[in-house]
Formats: structure tokens, sequence, C-alpha cells
């Protein structure tokens, strides 16, 4: 498949936001983004023409905001909704491994829909993991470090190198990854055993050093997880905010050059889709 | 609607939604400082806690709470950081 002919769904509700970044990442590397509204693949209070399903799409993905109001919880009714009628197209569409992508919010829309952990099954019927308030109990918004710790599972990541460092804006109120408390060094485990950890927060020589450089207090400073097939992404922070390089806060004194840290993400996803479809 | 009446009765469901024990709450913690700073030196202790309402119809009591039961695992609550209690009366 030749990348102009990707269709990737850029789905919103009220209170989404970065929906426009997100678009603009995936054509301006020549893929086909439609914002599509949960409406429309609800199919309520939409014309005829504007009816969609989800496997018009080679890839989904949901941006960050604060969907609802993040009334309940960040991404619960955003993940309600979808699960009132989407539920088994969902899980028919990860399992035939077209990519899912969720973004801030969206990573708490896919654990809440319970996409993610998906250790070892594609969705659960009750989350397995939650994105809790930050311990600062703050908003916190700056740039965070990530470090890319996955060995080549996530279709998100496949073409940055392990261990590489990469500026990637955070901005949210509740992004501290949990599993089960009783449970968490199982699931990390598992997780690691199953290559899903994908981007860790770390300080600016790439250690662990909790926060500020953590910025919510996540489980083993975990930014960002895929599930085990790897094909459906979560991550809080916002790589379509760094698609240049001069997004980054630190743009004029480092090399001149026009790749910011978040292109990769979207760069790595159509190579898979087209490769594969 | 009589017949209605007749199967259905009224009943108000109180669902109270708190952090299990382990779960860090900011929120709380944060509400005992300011209070502190107010000069209440008497607080030991503020937990953030959910309350919903409803107003729901059922059959009986039990029929209730078994649906009150499915609304907290499919949407009120997050199993992971959240136990609950409910309380049913009729209205």
């Amino acid at each position: 498949m030749k990348q102009k002919d990707v269709k990737v769904a850029i789905l919103r509700i009220e209170g989404t936001n970065c929906e426009q970044e997100s678009y603009d990442a995936f054509k301006r590397l020549g893929a086909s983004p439609e914002f599509v509204h949960l409406k429309q693949l609800l199919h309520i209070d939409c014309n005829i023409d504007e009816k969609r399903d989800v496997f018009d799409f080679h890839c989904l993905m949901i941006p960050g905001g604060f969907s609802a109001g993040d009334y309940i919880r960040g991404g619960a009714i955003f993940a309600a909704r979808m699960k009132s009628k989407l539920g088994k197209d969902l899980e028919k569409y990860v399992r035939q491994e077209y990519p899912i992508l969720g973004v801030c919010n969206g990573f708490q829309v896919l654990t809440e829909l319970g996409l993610l952990p998906g250790i070892d099954r594609i969705m659960t019927k009750v989350p397995d993991a939650v994105l809790n308030i930050n311990d600062s109990d703050r908003f916190e918004c700056r740039p965070t470090i990530l470090k890319h710790e996955n060995n080549g599972k996530c279709v998100f990541t496949n073409k940055i190198p392990k261990n590489d460092i990469r500026l990637i804006p955070s901005a949210h109120a509740e992004g501290k990854l949990l599993f089960p408390l009783d449970k968490q060094k199982e699931y990390l485990e598992k997780l690691e055993n199953n290559d899903q950890v994908v981007f860790r927060y770390v300080d600016t020589d790439g250690n662990y050093a909790g926060y500020p450089w953590n910025p919510n207090g996540s489980f083993s400073n975990i930014a960002g997880i895929c599930n085990y097939i790897g094909n459906v992404f979560g991550m809080m922070p916002h790589p379509e905010r760094t698609f240049y390089h001069f997004q980054h806060p630190d743009w004029t004194q480092t090399k001149l050059s026009d790749v910011g840290n978040g292109r990769a993400i979207f760069e790595s996803v159509l190579d898979y889709i087209c490769k594969r479809f | 609607m009589s017949y209605f009446r007749l199967r259905f009765i009224m009943y108000k469901a109180k669902v109270t939604i708190g952090l299990k024990k382990g779960v860090s709450d900011p929120e709380g913690a944060n509400t005992l400082k300011a209070l502190k700073l107010l000069g209440f030196d008497n607080v030991q202790e503020a937990k953030t806690i959910r309350t919903v309402d409803l107003l729901i119809n059922g059959k009986s009591k039990d029929d209730v709470k078994k649906s009150v039961e499915r609304m907290c695992q499919r949407l009120l609550i997050n199993p992971v950081i959240h136990n609950y209690k409910i309380e049913i009366k009729e209205k």
C-alpha cells in the first residue's frame, strides 16, 4: 500500500484537543487523515454520507484533551460511548492487527476501554489499569524526556532505536499509570517479558529520576505502553507537538534540523501499515 | 400507566466511591494541607469521596442493586483504584 492511500481516523468528541496537530502530522507525511466524530462511527445524529465504519480506516487515533469534561474519570465517558456499540468491532479491528494510537486523554480512553495494557487478551471487560491523578495534584505541562525501551514489538516506534532519548512534551493532570496495587510487580514483569513497555520518563542523562522528570508519579516511570500484539499504543506525552524541530524549546541552541522528536511515531506506524496491508 | 406502577417501584440509590487502601489521594492531601494552613490543626486526615445519587425504577431492591452494581463495573468506578458502597432506599 502507498502512504497516500493510508486512511487514518482522528477521533473526536466534545473536549478533544490536539486533533489538528495529529491530523497535520499524518497529512504532512503524505497519508490521508480524516476528522471523525464518534457519532459518525456510532451512526447517531449524522447524515448518511457522514456515516463511517472503523474498518473504513487503516489506523485510529484518539488525541488528547478533556473528553466529556473528564467527568467520572479521564477518558471514561469517551470509552463508555465507544464500548456501547463498537466493542466487538474494536476487538476485531485489533485482532486484524490494525493500529490504534492514544495520546494523553487517548491513552486514558484506551485503558478505560480495556484495550491497554492488553497483557494476555485483546480487550478486558473492566479496566486492568488506570491513569490516576498526578502525585503533585497539579496539571503538569512542560517538556518531558523519554527513553525508548521497546525491543521492536510496538509498531508505533519501530523507527526509533532502543535506548534513544527523546524530548516530547507532557500536559496532563491524570497521568499516573497504576495497575492493581497487589499485583503491580506481576504486571510489570509480564509487560517487560512481553516487550510492552515502550517509553519511560528519564532525566537528561537517561536515568530514572522520579519527580519532576517523571511528572505524574507513574509506576516504574512508565510513559507509554503497547498491547501484547504491539498494535495498540498509548502514551501520555504528546508526539504531535514536536513534529518539527523548531517546536522544541531549545531549538535555537541545538543543531539545525527539520525533524522533531515526535515525528518518528507517525512515520513508524505509516511504514507498518504500508508494509502490512 | 397503572400496570407500570404495579410492576415497578422508584428507588433512590446512593453510590459512594472511595479510593482503595494504598492508593495515593493527592486531592485529600492537598485539602488537609490547606486546612492546616487555615489553622485547623486538629484535622488528622482528609479523604476525597465521590457520591452519585440515582433515581431508578426496579422490581425489587435486589433487582435495583444488581443493576447499580453493573453500572459501577461498566462506568462509575475503576476497580484498579476504587472501592464502592451502594445504599438503596424506596423513594
